[in-house]
């Protein structure tokens, strides 16, 4: 193994690229982030081309490129690391929510397809680390932000781009664990480690090229642009974070919780009607039978269930609004 | 700087070349789907999907050298797999002391390390493959043809469109920061943290206004030539007969690799 070799290792352990090749991830794992993003990018596929017109074709194919680009910018931090940017975070906050998801699937797609940086079966985990999550948390910042002043609005947008390229590595770690190519234990940590560290150069970075577009086209990051692009994060970030809460729901304790418990002390758990019907009895997807992939499904799937659910309840009493 | 960012695609008269991408699309995507299915330790089957992938790097006349090299970038990656070799219980093979703790390598280990080394490998020379003999164009052709959503299809294609055009831009902004930026003797210098990173903030910045300006010239060029929300292409991607035969025969193989992982040994 040559020095070019091992320096780049070194250069791909310590930024925060982390794109996962394919055969790392198990099967089930890279399916479930298939659908998952599958999902999520047909919904903003659906929303961009409501909200935008065909105007906006062109824009989204050249920022999606500045991304790829701005990738490459990077700056010496320390003992020969570099802090550069992963760019979900200022996607979402320059373009919106759902054209920021957009943007950043259509970047990891061309790395996947055209550069062989990472996979194509696990593209969809790629995509939803990298892009997705990243770009949902950057939405946060509309409904955080958007009517600070500038110097509250730069902090949250920083905070937002840290917290991003911690989400994507958790993510990144969960899912190599889930697959069982790394024990939770040591990679779950490690991941986590390494990159609270690099995503303080993601977090500076942000701040920095958004500082420069407010000084420069104060027009396009105002409080009436802001209000144009956001509107729908909030729906965006919850919907994620419940996501990531189904997800992390095999980690949470396999005891019965607190009512339950005390139902089986006291004696009453007989009582209990069953409910009337069961959709997925004990959180189990039948198909996938008593494994943490199958409670990981189930969840997902309630997710998506009650968030259609609300939806419609949403729309009909609009509906009732807008007749009286 | 651009060394890796160079296109793959490599230009050559060859019948790989010539199906139909739909074709090499979906049998990339069996191939590597087949591989990830393969159980730890079928040596026979990983050497056998390494043979296919050689039959098919001659066939294309891209060259071996060409898809060993890039096969390459897979492996940093390796090490987050590399514990496996430490945690998983099995036979000791060999035991590191590094002070007070002790390390111990087991058997079982070290073969799920290498079988997901062998299955990533197989994987990324599959990609290569699909890229060195497709054009990008005729790739985005084929994902459209699969039902991908055509905006996001669009997209891409105005990505890959403008992405060289970037590149070079940033190319250009790097080199200009290098130009300014002298390195004292004492090895000192170049500000602060904060300062360095807001230079490449600065950078971004002005990349990202740039790319906005660019975007209304385009559109302003794509309306005055009579752009219709609509792409054509002059490649007329009709499925004949050698490609659904080259297509079988991929699936041929690949039912192949399975059986010999599965009953064969």
């Amino acid at each position: 193994m040559d020095t070019a070799m091992l320096s780049h290792i070194w250069k791909e352990v310590t930024t925060a690229r982390m794109h996962i090749p394919d055969g790392f991830l198990s099967l089930p794992v890279a399916l479930a982030f298939w659908v998952i993003s599958a999902g999520l990018l047909a919904i903003a596929a659906r929303r961009t081309q409501q909200q935008l017109g065909e105007r906006q074709i062109p824009l989204m194919g050249v920022m999606a490129a500045f991304i790829f680009a701005a990738q490459m910018i990077n700056f010496p931090v320390a003992g020969g690391t570099s802090g550069h940017l992963l760019g979900g975070v200022l996607a979402a906050i320059m373009l919106g929510p759902w054209a920021g998801m957009l943007v950043m699937a259509c970047v990891i797609i061309v790395q996947g397809l055209l550069f062989q940086d990472g996979g194509l079966l696990v593209m969809g985990a790629n995509i939803f680390n990298m892009g997705l999550l990243t770009a949902a948390l950057g939405s946060l910042y509309h409904g955080l932000a958007g009517r600070q002043s500038k110097g509250v609005r730069l902090v949250v947008a920083g905070v937002l781009a840290w917290l991003s390229v911690i989400a994507g590595a958790l993510f990144t770690a969960l899912q190599l664990g889930f697959s069982g190519t790394s024990p939770f234990a040591i990679v779950v940590p490690a991941m986590l480690g390494v990159h609270v560290l690099i995503g303080i150069g993601e977090g500076l970075i942000t701040m920095a090229a958004l500082a420069f577009v407010m000084q420069v086209r104060p027009d396009l990051v105002s409080v009436e642009a802001v209000r144009a692009g956001g509107g729908r994060s909030w729906v965006v970030a919850g919907l994620l974070i419940a996501l990531v809460v189904a997800v992390l729901s095999p980690i949470a304790s396999a005891d019965p919780d607190g009512l339950e418990r005390v139902a089986i002390d006291m004696g009453f758990e007989e009582i209990a009607a069953a409910p009337p019907y069961e959709v997925l009895p004990d959180y189990v997807v039948p198909l996938l039978g008593e494994t943490p992939v199958s409670t990981i499904a189930a969840g997902v799937l309630g997710v998506l269930v009650v968030a259609a659910v609300a939806i419609i309840v949403g729309r009909l009493l609009r509906q009732r609004a807008a007749i009286t | 700087m651009l060394e890796g960012l160079l296109d793959r695609y490599l230009n050559r008269a060859s019948f790989v070349h010539d199906l139909d991408p739909r074709v090499k699309v979906v049998n990339a995507f069996l191939f590597i789907l087949s591989v990830v299915l393969l159980p730890d330790g079928a040596w026979i089957a990983y050497f056998l999907g390494w043979c296919a992938i050689l039959a098919v790097a001659l066939l294309a006349r891209v060259g071996a050298g060409f898809v060993l090299r890039g096969s390459l970038v897979a492996f940093p990656f390796a090490l987050v797999a590399i514990t496996l070799v430490f945690t998983l219980p099995g036979r000791p093979l060999l035991t590191l002391q590094l002070g007070t703790w002790e390390l111990s390598a087991s058997d079982a280990g070290l073969v799920r390390f290498t079988s997901i080394l062998a299955r990533s490998w197989l994987s990324v020379q599959a990609a290569i493959l699909l890229t060195a003999t497709t054009r990008s164009p005729d790739l985005l052709h084929a994902l459209r043809h699969l039902r991908v959503p055509g905006l996001l299809v669009t997209i891409l294609s105005f990505m890959i469109r403008y992405l060289y055009v970037l590149v070079d831009e940033t190319t250009r902004l790097l080199r200009a920061r290098q130009a300014r930026s002298a390195w004292s003797a004492q090895g000192k210098g170049g500000g602060s943290l904060f300062w360095r990173a807001r230079v490449a903030g600065n950078m971004t910045g002005q990349l990202f206004l740039r790319s906005l300006e660019r975007s209304d010239r385009i559109y302003n060029a794509m309306l005055a030539r009579g752009f219709r929300s609509q792409f054509v292409t002059i490649n007329p991607h009709m499925m004949r007969r050698r490609d659904w035969v080259a297509g079988g025969l991929g699936i041929c193989v690949l039912l192949l690799l399975q059986f010999v992982a599965h009953f064969v040994s």
